[in-house]
Order: structure tokens, then sequence, then C-alpha cells
């Protein structure tokens, strides 16, 4: 095995043309399980944690710019308020010791269907902005997952960022697991309200084969709430509304039986955690109106 | 490969640079202190601080570590110049937090970390530090015991 360790950006995409079965390893949280337990031997590891880019985050213009391998600790200190989702989202990854190594690069490279960074950044909207020595894609991160571990990257690409939308409205994130630290997600929910657009955006985690949004719950919800005129009244979401949101949530679900769940408990899961974090984003969205649980 | 641990600076031979860090600290320079329970990031017990940020060293990748600094259990004791013990780890002693040890070392360079990051922790605060820190044996209590004692010390002492 080869370890290619690129001084920069330019050096690592020139590394990756030059070898295109090069694995990349950015906080190794996901590689070097593989490789202790002999999963992987890979002919190339390439490393990226000099490069210094990959570590940096732009808040200016109205998306955030990760870097590829910004460590979940610091999305948490750093970025609470421009992605209150992913910061949440974050907070749940592993332990204190995973979450000051892996990154939502590496958790977008691993393409795990239970990523916990995948709800967030598909209620929130994202592009992943990925390169080459050919040039640079953005590609919308529903279009990213492809398969079961799987994604879009080409084999001579690299992650170099997420564009993620600055939160102009309150965000949810809900997970379902075994214990408190350390669990990988039996399922997870993302929710995002965008007042600007009146649009709803939603992400499932683990509840098929790839991270998905509910995008007919998104659309139902968006009607009635424009229906009921509550965007301006900041009136309460009824709760027939909000009934039927969680079960068409459910309903994007296409979850498989195992070890962690079988597919009925995902979805009911599902549906528990879409009604539970719309009631937490409305209420929120109702208190910065000036109105919520006093005129109720 | 040549790093720094514990401030010396140490030169490994024959590494693999896919080979863990845990694995050059333990085999390649005989330092012992932290354990190999898992290699797969869930028990803590390998716990270590690469350029001062606690990390499991069973998931940095030996040729990751190539010019950094790392400090391990073996580097608490004696900072001051003396061989005394750290505030954390007399602390883990006097409060009787360690049963069969294995856990301990991972454990003592987390807490230390904490006490660096937020010398007076709530309870809050310590039991999300030591999340990652797996014990079979105390239950933990008499762990967040050691720790507030540490952090009271710490405090009497200035
Ligand atoms: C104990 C433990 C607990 C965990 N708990 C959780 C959890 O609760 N939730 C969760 O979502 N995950 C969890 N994980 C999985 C892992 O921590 C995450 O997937 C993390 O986001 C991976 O990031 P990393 O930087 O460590 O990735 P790495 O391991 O370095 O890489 C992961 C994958 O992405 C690729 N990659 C990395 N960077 C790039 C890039 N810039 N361009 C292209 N490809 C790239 C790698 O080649 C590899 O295929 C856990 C892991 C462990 C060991
Ligand atoms: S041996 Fe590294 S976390 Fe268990
Ligand atoms: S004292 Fe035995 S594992 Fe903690």
């Amino acid at each position: 095995m080869d370890f290619l360790r690129p001084a920069d950006w330019e050096e690592a995409l020139a590394a990756k043309a030059a070898h295109p079965t090069a694995v990349p390893i950015a906080g190794g949280t996901d590689v070097m399980v593989e490789i202790n337990f002999d999963h992987r031997r890979p002919e190339y590891l390439l490393d990226l944690n000099r490069v210094g880019e990959l570590y940096e985050w732009q808040t200016d213009g109205p998306d955030v710019r990760l870097g590829a391998a910004v460590p979940y600790t610091r999305v948490m200190e750093h970025l609470r308020a421009e992605l209150p989702g992913l910061a949440l989202a974050a907070h749940t990854v592993g332990s204190p010791q995973i979450r000051n190594r892996g990154s939502v690069g590496g958790n977008l490279g691993a393409a795990s269907p239970a990523g916990d960074s995948h709800p967030a950044l598909l209620a929130a909207g994202a592009d992943v902005e990925v390169q080459s020595v050919r040039g640079t894609r953005l590609i919308p991160v529903e279009e990213f997952y492809t398969g079961v571990k799987r994604n879009a990257l080409a084999p001579d690409e690299l992650i170099r960022a997420v564009r993620i939308r600055r939160a102009t409205g309150p965000q949810q994130f809900s997970k379902v697991g075994t214990r408190n630290a350390m669990v990988i997600a039996v399922c997870a929910f993302g929710v995002a309200l965008h007042p600007h657009g009146r649009t709803i955006r939603t992400g499932i985690g683990s509840a098929a084969p790839t991270p998905v949004r509910a995008r007919v719950a998104e659309e139902f919800l968006a009607a009635a709430l424009e229906e009921g005129g509550l965007w301006e009244s900041g009136g309460a979401v009824p709760p027939s509304v909000a009934a039927h949101f969680a079960e068409l949530a459910a309903g994007a679900c296409n979850p498989i039986d195992d070890v962690r769940g079988s597919a009925a408990y995902r979805r009911r899961a599902v549906a528990v955690m879409a009604r539970r974090t719309l009631g937490w984003v409305w209420d929120e969205y109702r208190h910065s109106q000036g109105r919520g649980a006093r005129c109720a | 490969m040549t790093f720094t641990v514990n401030g010396r600076e140490q030169e490994a031979d024959d590494v693999w640079e896919g080979e863990s860090l845990l694995y050059v600290l333990r085999e390649r320079l005989g330092l012992p202190g932290s354990k190999n329970a898992c290699e797969q990031g869930e028990c803590g017990s390998c716990t270590v601080r690469l350029d001062g940020v606690p990390v499991c060293a069973c998931l940095v990748a030996a040729g990751q570590a190539e010019g950094r600094e790392v400090v391990t259990v073996e580097g608490l004791a004696g900072r001051s110049g003396t061989a005394e013990l750290s505030v954390v780890q007399q602390a883990f002693v006097d409060a009787g937090a360690v049963q069969c040890g294995f856990c301990t070392p991972g454990l003592l360079v987390a807490a230390d970390d904490l006490l660096e990051r937020v010398p007076q922790p709530s309870d809050a605060d310590i039991r999300e530090a030591l999340s990652g820190n797996l014990c079979r044996c105390t239950g933990y209590e008499k762990i967040l015991d050691a720790v507030r004692l540490a952090a009271a010390r710490t405090g009497e002492g200035g």
C-alpha cells in the first residue's frame, strides 16, 4: 500500500487523477474501521488531513460553504446559528472522540443510509461541491446518494465542500437509537421551515436504501399552511394536518427489516418523529413571530 | 515515521502507514498505556490527544500522525517536572474510580482534556466529555466523583 500525502488541494486532485483507486481518508472514522478489520486493503490511501482548505468554512453569502473535512465538533461550536439542523445532527454522532475527527464530507463519502448528516442536509437544502482535475460539479444532495453506500462521485473526483442553504427558519433533527451515546440510527428525521419561500423540507435516514425527502408530505403541509393562512397568523397546525403529514412521511419510507429494527417499527418511528419535530419547529416559528402559546 | 510523543520526538521503523496510531504506540514504541479493546472507536480505551484534541488512536492512520504531536496517558504524570501523578490521576486513585483499570487510561486522557477546557465542569459536562469511554466495572459513579474531585482540587490550586 502507498500512502499519498498531498500538501494542498491541487496536489490532492492530481493524486486522485493519477490513482483513481486511491481511498481518501479524512477523519478515518469509517475508513480505519474497515482497515482494522481487514475489510479493506486499499492499494493507495489518500490522506486529506494536510489539505487546509478542507478544514475551512465560509458563511458570507446565502449558502454556508462547509469544507469537506471540517469535524462535527466545529459544526456544533461555530455553525449552530447558520446550520441548526446539521449542528443538532452532528451532536448525535458517535462520541466526542468521533466528533473530533469525523466530518460531513466523510459521511457523504461513505453514503450510508444511516449517516446522520443526510436528513439535515436534505431538509436544509444543499449541493455537494465535487472537483477533479477536469473541473467542478455542484450536485444537489438528493441526487448525490445513488444506492446503499453508493454516491455520485466519479473515480477521479473528491468532495471539496458542501454548500448548505443558511437557515431562514427553525430546523429540527430527531434520531431513534438504542441508547444515548454512540448509536447508529435505527432511523432519523430532519425538518426545516423555509418561511421566505413558504416551503417545508424534510429528510429521512435509515428508512430506505438511500436517505430521502418526504416530498409528498412536504407538499401537503405547504398547501395546508397556505390554505389556513398559518404563515401570517402564526396559528397552530391543526392536529389532523400534523397527523396526515406524519402518515405521508412514513409513506416515503421504503425500509428493510434488519438487526436494528423491523420495517414496520421504522415506519411508525418516522411518523412519530415527523409529528414531533413539526410541532417543535412550528412552535419556534410562532414564537419568533411574537405569537405562540399565548394566542392559541 | 517521526512524530512527537509526550513531548519527545520519536521515530518508529517499519511502519505500515495504514496501521493505526494505536498499533504504533503499543507495538512499535512500547507504550502500552493506551489500551486496545475494540479497534472500532466504540470503547475509548485508546483515547490520546492528537495535536491537543482527544481522538481514538485506533482510528488514526499512522501516516496521518506523521509530524504531529501525540499525548498518551504516559504523558500525564510528571508534567511539572516531578514524577508526581497528575491531578486527575491522583483523583482517580483517591476516589476509587479504578477497578480492572482497562478503561482508565482513556478516561484519564478525556478527563484531563475536559478540565483543561472547562476547569469547573457541571455534571452534564462531565457525562458528555466521558460519553465515548466505556467502563464495564465501576458503573461510572466513582468516575464522576473522581472528576469532580480533580476539578475541586484544581480550583483550590488556583
Ligand atoms: C464509534 C463510531 C460511531 C459512529 N457513530 C456515527 C453516528 O452516530 N452517525 C453517523 O452518521 N456516523 C457515525 N459513525 C460513522 C462515521 O463517524 C461518519 O460517517 C463520519 O462522518 C465519517 O467521517 P470521516 O471524516 O471520519 O470519514 P473517513 O472515514 O475518513 O471517510 C469516509 C468515506 O468517505 C470518503 N471520503 C472522505 N473524505 C472525502 C472527500 N473529501 N472526498 C471524497 N471522498 C471522501 C472515504 O474514502 C470513505 O469512503 C460512527 C463511527 C464510529 C467509529
Ligand atoms: S480500541 Fe479504540 S475505541 Fe476501542
Ligand atoms: S475499571 Fe474495568 S472497565 Fe473500567
